[in-house]
């Protein structure tokens, strides 16, 4: 059982425990090498004590903060415990920010120590060396490429440990004063400060102590009976919340095991060979299994073609009524179990979904269509709500409860409450301490009475009394006529197509709506194969006309739904286009976790905007990109805009009854 | 592209010499009296225009043709004629301008292929899969364990060559030619077809294998950028004579190979 005593105040403290209470199970994996290696806990315990020994040798101390940087590996896991097992406070960063992003966030971190992943974050550092004069050691996991370095402050993570262990063997009391440190530490002490992407403007570095991530932790897993003999694939950005507390966390305070893939495009497959059982993971991930499901059964032959469809067909009617433990008639049931048999099995143990309890999609909202998809054919998806501020946790749906068009109820010990504009506060143990060095903004969020303002529109689902989220509350907007135009919602409504990759939906204080699409270069690339269409490039496929009329089809689809609903049958897409280049973080149009910087984009595009509303047939917009190895280029295109009739609301309705 | 490495300064002892070397089909003369060296650590370029002889060149240093006159020494043995598999078991591996994988075997057989003449367990022990034959095996596939990490192609471990796009096909033949584990490794126009990452992927891939393993490479490319940026020393051919040699820098002023290669001004 996992222990609740509460006494385990702190990460290095609860790993102490888990050696001890489950010693022999396994804590970690990390493909290597094409095998599964495991880590049990009193070996956990062994490689983050050696490590940790060897930091303090290194200088570092209490207070003292320290950056991670790169992918999900084992031994960035351990850092982080061996750096708080001294006190010391992790600064996890995204591993793809550029140089630029990094200077600004170590700098004001103050960091004084680094460990990295490879020769590319080694670079990277070492590039922005000068602007933080506190670095004074950088300390790396794989050695490839470095070999020819000067190691004055570069030191292998091997290394460490070596000098760790040497201590520990030569100096027998080392182990106590190890442990003695260990637990001066305590549930109120700063435990990692995480810098938030940030939809807008500068990141801000939001500080978490131990007994904000440890309290939520524990409720977490209380609520969804999580324990020792969970599995999880860790594959989220070290430096995101999610992943801080779900794949750290949770996992110290339930035992159970984390499991590191062997490369960032090999995670379907491991995650398939592992069997997860607790999947968390923003809508981006389950809109790609569906999308590379969809571009393959579109190649597959006939027979294979109509079965699936067929299924998937009784999946959408039935299997969530099915999930949720209705009635349904038996032949159904029936019918059901076939499809499971045909469909659904294989097409969940592709997906590496098969032994998952409880699936959460987080960090955004998700499509209705996508969703039920999922339920459908019988993984238990839920919806969660949270936020960083709140060491994740806000709202979570409970097994059994799950609307699609909500974000749950409150967790528990959190109290929510909506401010008389329409905004969501919460007030939580997981609350944070403060923006780090940022009282300004930290008092702007945080009230005094310990209230936090999420600046996300929402209400209670008068129906089930599960909060509802509409959008950013500065994001919902009116168009002229006064009609609520809200954004994300039409955006996600278009993102279930599998050909649009992202939508970026305007219409605040104009006169009608408009959208700029992103083409999915998979899902389109396979179209354009089947339908001998020549490109070369992302530009060229998506200017030609025939991808136009497709994406024109799509949204005259949505449309119509749209039409259909009272509140935004206004918001209808009058005009759209398909943008000449993706999206991207590097441009600043993405954040790190993939979600559009609005503000920006529609800056940056301007010229096309304004062609939206005066009335043009195409525009000319040339922008500047930034290449994965940081330096800059322009593309120059013109970019048509096409025309859709929207559907008169009423008429919708009355087609419908008659 | 590559910081200032030690081979740059101190170039290592002769590997290969090629002295003389006269190759002819029927009256079309591939080479005449071509003469370079390869030393030891460095990156080499072969680089002509179409038809100048550096294929011809590469596949009479590993034996796939045999010169009418001339002389190669290679790790300090003279010869003048040499069986393809006895290159190989000198050591010496190629990959080849038009791909030759085994399509219908995975990435991970197309590598462990590599591996053949390093496997010294017989038929009967092989079947046996016990003791030296197991323990060879478990060694065997742990250094292609190695390549596959190297070239980050886990992804495709257990995919059909046949179904890669083509610039993967070339890294798993990259991949192929390392498992031999060779002392010189000769790339025939490694970057042929690709799209500028993919070029940026395999110049960092060559680069890594010179400085990681240590490994002596001759290449044959194409483009000029890459070639430039990559090796240590270029060698030029032109209808099957050599008409420079030196550092990159030497060669791009040398005006015989600006008339030749980069064209002439009229």
């Amino acid at each position: 059982m996992p222990s609740l005593d509460p006494s385990l105040d702190t990460l290095p403290k609860l790993l102490v425990h888990n050696a001890s209470a489950f010693g022999s199970r396994p804590a970690m994996r990390h493909k290597d090498l094409g095998i599964w290696q495991t880590w049990t806990w009193a070996q956990v315990l062994d490689e983050v004590r050696a490590f940790s020994v060897g930091l303090a040798e290194l200088g570092l101390k209490r207070g003292d903060k320290f950056t991670i940087i790169g992918s999900n590996r084992p031994r960035l896991y351990w850092a982080i415990c061996a750096g708080q097992a001294l006190g010391a406070i992790p600064v996890p960063v995204y591993a793809d920010a550029v140089a630029d992003e990094m200077a600004y966030v170590l700098a004001h971190a103050e960091v004084t120590l680094a460990v990295v992943e490879d020769q590319e974050q080694v670079d990277k550092v070492i590039s922005i060396a000068e602007q933080l004069p506190q670095l004074s050691q950088v300390i790396y996991d794989e050695p490839r490429g470095l070999k020819d370095y000067n190691h004055a402050r570069l030191t292998s993570f091997e290394d460490v440990q070596a000098i760790g262990r040497k201590k520990l063997a030569g100096d027998a009391d080392c182990r106590q004063r190890w442990e003695a440190g260990l637990r001066r530490g305590a549930g109120k002490d700063l435990s990692v400060i995480l810098y938030t992407s940030g939809t807008t403007g500068r990141s801000k570095g939001v500080m978490l102590t131990y007994e904000n991530t440890i309290v939520s932790a524990r409720n977490a897993n209380a609520f969804d009976r999580l324990d020792e003999k969970e599995e999880v694939i860790a594959y989220l950005p070290l430096a995101w919340i999610g992943d801080y507390i779900f794949s750290y966390v949770q996992a110290y305070t339930a035992g159970y095991c984390v499991n590191c893939p062997e490369a960032q495009d090999t995670v379907v497959q491991d995650r398939r060979e592992i069997g997860t059982t607790y999947a968390f993971a923003p809508p981006r991930v389950y809109e790609n299994l569906l999308t590379i499901t969809m571009v393959r059964m579109a190649d597959a032959s006939p027979l294979k073609r109509k079965v699936f469809d067929f299924f998937i067909g009784v999946a959408r009617r039935w299997g969530e009524k099915i999930l949720d433990r209705e009635r349904v008639p038996l032949h159904v049931r029936l019918l059901y179990a076939l499809g499971d048999f045909f469909v659904y099995g294989p097409l969940k143990n592709q997906f590496g979904l098969s032994r998952v309890r409880i699936g959460y999609t987080a960090g955004e909202a998700i499509g209705p269509e996508l969703f039920r998809f999922y339920r459908g054919i019988g993984l238990n998806l839920k919806q969660l709500y949270g936020q960083t501020e709140a060491s994740v946790y806000v709202t979570a749906q409970p097994d059994g409860k799950i609307y699609c068009d909500t974000v749950g109820q409150a967790s528990p010990d959190v109290e929510l409450k909506i401010s008389d504009s329409g905004e969501v506060l919460y007030r939580s143990p997981g609350v944070f301490a403060g923006y780090y060095k940022d009282p300004e903004k930290t008092a702007e969020v945080l009230t005094p009475d310990g209230w936090v303002h999420t600046g996300d529109a929402g209400f209670f689902d008068p129906k089930n009394g599960q909060l509802k989220i509409i959008d950013r509350a500065k994001d919902v907007g009116r168009l002229k006529d006064g009609t609520v135009f809200a954004p994300k919602y039409i955006e996600n409504k278009l993102k279930f197509y599998p050909n649009i990759r992202e939508a970026v939906a305007i219409g605040s204080g104009r006169d009608f709506a408009c959208a700029m699409i992103n083409i999915d270069l998979t899902a389109v690339g396979s179209w354009a194969e089947r339908n001998n269409v020549v490109y070369g490039s992302y530009q060229e496929l998506a200017a030609n006309p025939r991808v136009y009329d497709m994406i024109a089809q799509h949204i005259d689809e949505m449309n119509r739904s749209l039409a259909e609903e009272e509140v935004m049958a206004g918001a209808q897409i009058h005009r759209f286009l398909i943008l000449h280049k993706e999206l991207d973080p590097d441009d600043g149009e993405l954040t790190r976790t993939q979600k559009l910087r609005r503000g920006h984009i529609i800056d940056r595009y301007s010229p096309l905007v304004e062609a939206f509303y005066n009335g043009s047939t195409d525009a000319q917009i040339t922008t500047q990109v930034t290449f994965e190895d940081g330096h800059k280029g322009t593309i120059a295109a013109r970019v048509a805009i096409r025309d859709l009739k929207p559907y008169p609301a009423r008429a919708a309705k009355m087609e419908r009854a008659a | 592209m590559r910081a200032p490495s030690s081979n740059e300064t101190a170039l290592g002892e002769v590997l290969l010499a090629v002295e003389e070397v006269s190759l002819s089909f029927g009256g079309v003369r591939a080479l005449t009296g071509v003469s370079f060296d390869i030393r030891k650590g460095e990156i080499r370029a072969i680089i002509g225009p179409n038809g100048a002889g550096k294929t011809s060149m590469l596949n009479v240093v590993n034996g796939f043709y045999q010169p009418q006159s001339g002389r190669i020494t290679f790790k300090g043995n003279v010869r003048n004629s040499m069986r393809p598999y006895a290159a190989a078991r000198g050591g010496i591996a190629r990959t080849f301008q038009n791909l030759a994988l085994f399509r219908g075997m995975t990435t991970l057989d197309n590598i462990l292929a590599g591996r053949a003449l390093k496997m010294h367990r017989g038929f009967f022990w092989q079947l046996l899969r016990y003791g030296p034959a197991l323990q060879e095996e478990v060694e065997h596939r742990r250094r292609v364990e190695e390549i596959i990490d190297f070239l980050e192609i886990a992804a495709i471990r257990k995919v059909q060559v046949g179904r890669l796009p083509y610039g993967l096909q070339k890294r798993v033949e990259l991949g192929r030619a390392l498992a031999m584990e060779p002392d010189l490794l000769l790339l025939d126009e490694p970057m042929a077809g690709m799209n500028l990452e993919e070029k940026e992927d395999m110049s960092r891939f060559i680069i890594d294998v010179n400085q990681q393993y240590g490994t002596t490479i001759a290449l044959i490319e194409h483009d000029m950028g890459v070639v430039m940026d990559l090796s240590d020393r270029v060698v030029v051919l032109d209808y099957g004579r050599k008409i420079a040699d030196g550092t990159p820098d030497e060669v791009k002023r040398d005006k015989d190979v600006i008339r030749a290669y980069l064209g002439e001004t009229h």
